[in-house]
């Protein structure tokens, strides 16, 4: 067998046959882009193995500095003690869930205008949702307050100005990430269930929407960590409130409680939970179906 | 099911897209709330800013200021900080090329190499970046510091003299900007080798093309949006961020976001903060639409 298919290769390519080599170049592709996956996936936990390491960390003085000193678990059982952490963390959840609602919402809505019906300006739509992405966020952030100033809503300026920016910047993300999902959509199936005497809501309700919730839910998803993690906007726009990047870095040069590990540490937890739960619920149904 | 879906869409699309009159009808509607949202709060303050960089700049933030054509706070804006202009583009630029050389076997293994590990190692990438960027951005700056472990590292191979730095240097900056911006290019570089039909990189092989023959024609090419877009999402945010010149550099390794921000909020020289802003836009729209029709993926966007 082995004999056949080297002389095969031999006949086939006489000049240039490296048999020998090939096996190599086969087991280099097959392991060493994996090795240097993980080897990636390493550096990208660095920094989370440090926060995880601190958050045990008994620091000596005030402020929670470099170097482990001693195990407690003190940290974990006060989170709210530093004054502020937790108002902050409170803001911040709100400002997401609002933000992450109102821009899905509005995107969904605007990924089926585009994908769905033709209209004029089309092109001039896509130009507007696309421009907000490649405008970099200190200018988006200084832009916003310019206005906010302007019209006078400097003296309001919190929970709702930030909304309206994240809102803002997650809304593009949004359009993509739901155009991509519909755009790959098999829309005979709504042919299909239309054929079967479904009228439009009830085809829109049990066809159309299932097949785009995993772009649905992807883009929520994607438009909660923006917003959650967003500082630089953020520090235009909040006027005097605390969202909790704003919070890290304000306690970034002062005292730096331990206690901002925790949260990182239970932030890192808590999305890993939650997204390995939603794909096995994910298989669930699509085991079911 | 892959067959299904990787066909159609094309002719059926065009179906919907042509379809009744009343499809036509009402469909620019669901398009309405969120462009107006665009316009009131993104349109609006773009022109706003763009009048705002036109004011007489000898005006203060107290006493208000002087709509006088001021086009020359352009010039000034320039001649003062092109050297930002050039470093921010050059760390950016920098640190996206290495992404993409990192990011890129990450998703290719993601894709093609993990098996039943597949889903388990896409959550490993995405997950840590749901834990503050600000909290990890700290975190290199004691993992990069003078005596942490990195530094006492490369002192001990040689690579670094031994009163040599990483921390403070445009080493420690752009890494923070490779670390921030990595899911960014990794997701839809997954997102597009997960849709290349590997039997077509197995015909390559039974072709006699070698692995490496096989990548350089037929994977890299079809997953070549994925390059564009990640690219392009790591490029534009790294190109105005301030965090990681501000957290892990000096004022040496300060970019265009820094002093913008400066201008804004803490001298309130808004002209200034006004015309750098639109520059900066201008300068990365202008390399983003070179960029997306040299690649030809128009349709991207």
């Amino acid at each position: 067998m082995a004999t056949v298919a080297t002389r095969e290769r031999v006949s086939s390519d006489p000049g240039r046959a490296k048999p020998s080599k090939r096996p190599v170049g086969r087991w280099l592709s097959d392991h060493l882009v994996l090795l240097v996956g993980i080897l990636v996936l390493v550096y990208i936990f660095v920094p989370i193995g440090y926060i995880f390491a601190l958050s045990f960390n008994q620091p000596s003085g005030r402020s929670a500095t470099a170097q482990f000193e001693s195990f407690t678990w003190s940290n974990w059982t006060s989170i709210c003690e530093p004054e502020g952490l937790c108002d902050s963390l409170q803001l911040s959840f709100e400002v997401s869930i609002t933000a992450t609602l109102l821009a899905t919402l509005l995107g969904t809505l605007m990924a089926f205008a585009l994908v769905r019906h033709s209209f004029r300006g089309r092109s001039t739509s896509n130009l507007v949702i696309f421009l907000p992405m490649a405008t970099p966020e200190v200018v988006m952030g200084s832009s916003l307050l310019a206005m906010f100033v302007s019209v006078g809503l400097d003296s309001v300026l919190g929970f709702v100005t930030i909304v309206i920016a994240h809102v803002l910047f997650c809304l593009s993300f949004v359009v993509v990430t739901v155009k991509a999902r519909l755009v790959g959509m098999d829309s005979r199936l709504e042919q299909a269930a239309m054929d079967l005497y479904a009228n439009e809501w009830q085809t829109f309700r049990l066809v159309t929407l299932p097949l785009a919730m995993p772009g649905i839910v992807a883009a929520a998803m994607l438009s909660f960590s923006l917003s959650f993690d967003d500082f630089i906007v953020t520090n235009f726009t909040s006027g005097q409130s605390v969202t909790f990047p704003l919070y890290v870095y304000g306690s970034k040069l002062r005292d730096f409680p331990a206690q901002l590990f925790v949260v990182g540490t239970l932030m890192f937890l808590v999305s890993f939970v939650f997204v390995i739960a939603a794909e096995l619920w994910r298989r669930r149904r699509s085991a079911i179906r | 099911m892959t067959a299904g879906s990787t066909t159609p869409p094309a002719p059926v699309g065009a179906v919907v897209d042509g379809g009744t009159a009343r499809r036509r009808g009402w469909g620019w509607l669901l398009l309405v709330p969120g462009m107006l949202w665009l316009a009131v709060f993104f349109v609006f303050p773009t022109i706003q800013l763009f009048v705002t960089s036109l004011y007489d700049p000898s005006g203060s933030y107290e006493q208000g200021y002087a709509m006088t054509w001021h086009f020359a706070n352009y010039l000034d804006a320039v001649k003062d900080t092109w050297n930002l202009f050039a470093r921010s583009f050059a760390y950016a630029g920098i640190a996206t090329v290495v992404c993409l050389l990192l990011g890129y076997p990450l998703a290719y293994a993601i894709a093609f190499k993990a098996g039943a590990w597949k889903y388990f190692m896409l959550v490993l990438v995405i997950a840590p970046f749901f834990t503050s960027f600000l909290l990890r951005t700290l975190s290199w700056r004691t993992i990069l510091s003078d005596q942490g472990p990195v530094t006492d590292f490369f002192q001990t191979v040689g690579v670094l003299p031994d009163d040599g730095r990483l921390l403070a240097t445009p080493v420690a900056v752009i890494a923070g900007l490779i670390y921030n911006f990595m899911p960014f290019m990794t997701l839809p570089l997954y997102a597009s080798l997960d849709k290349v039909d590997y039997r077509l990189v197995e015909a390559a092989g039974d072709l006699y093309s070698s692995p490496f023959t096989g990548f350089r024609k037929v994977t890299f090419p079809l997953s070549l949006p994925g390059v564009v877009s990640g690219t392009l999402l790591t490029f534009i945010p790294a190109c105005g961020d301030y965090i990681n010149a501000e957290l892990l550099g000096t004022p040496k390794q300060y970019m265009v976001g820094n002093r913008i921000q400066a201008a804004f909020l803490t001298e309130h020289n808004y002209p200034l903060a006004a015309s750098l802003s639109l520059i900066l836009m201008l300068v990365v729209v202008l390399m983003v639409v070179l960029y997306v029709r040299r690649a030809g993926t128009e349709d991207l966007i």
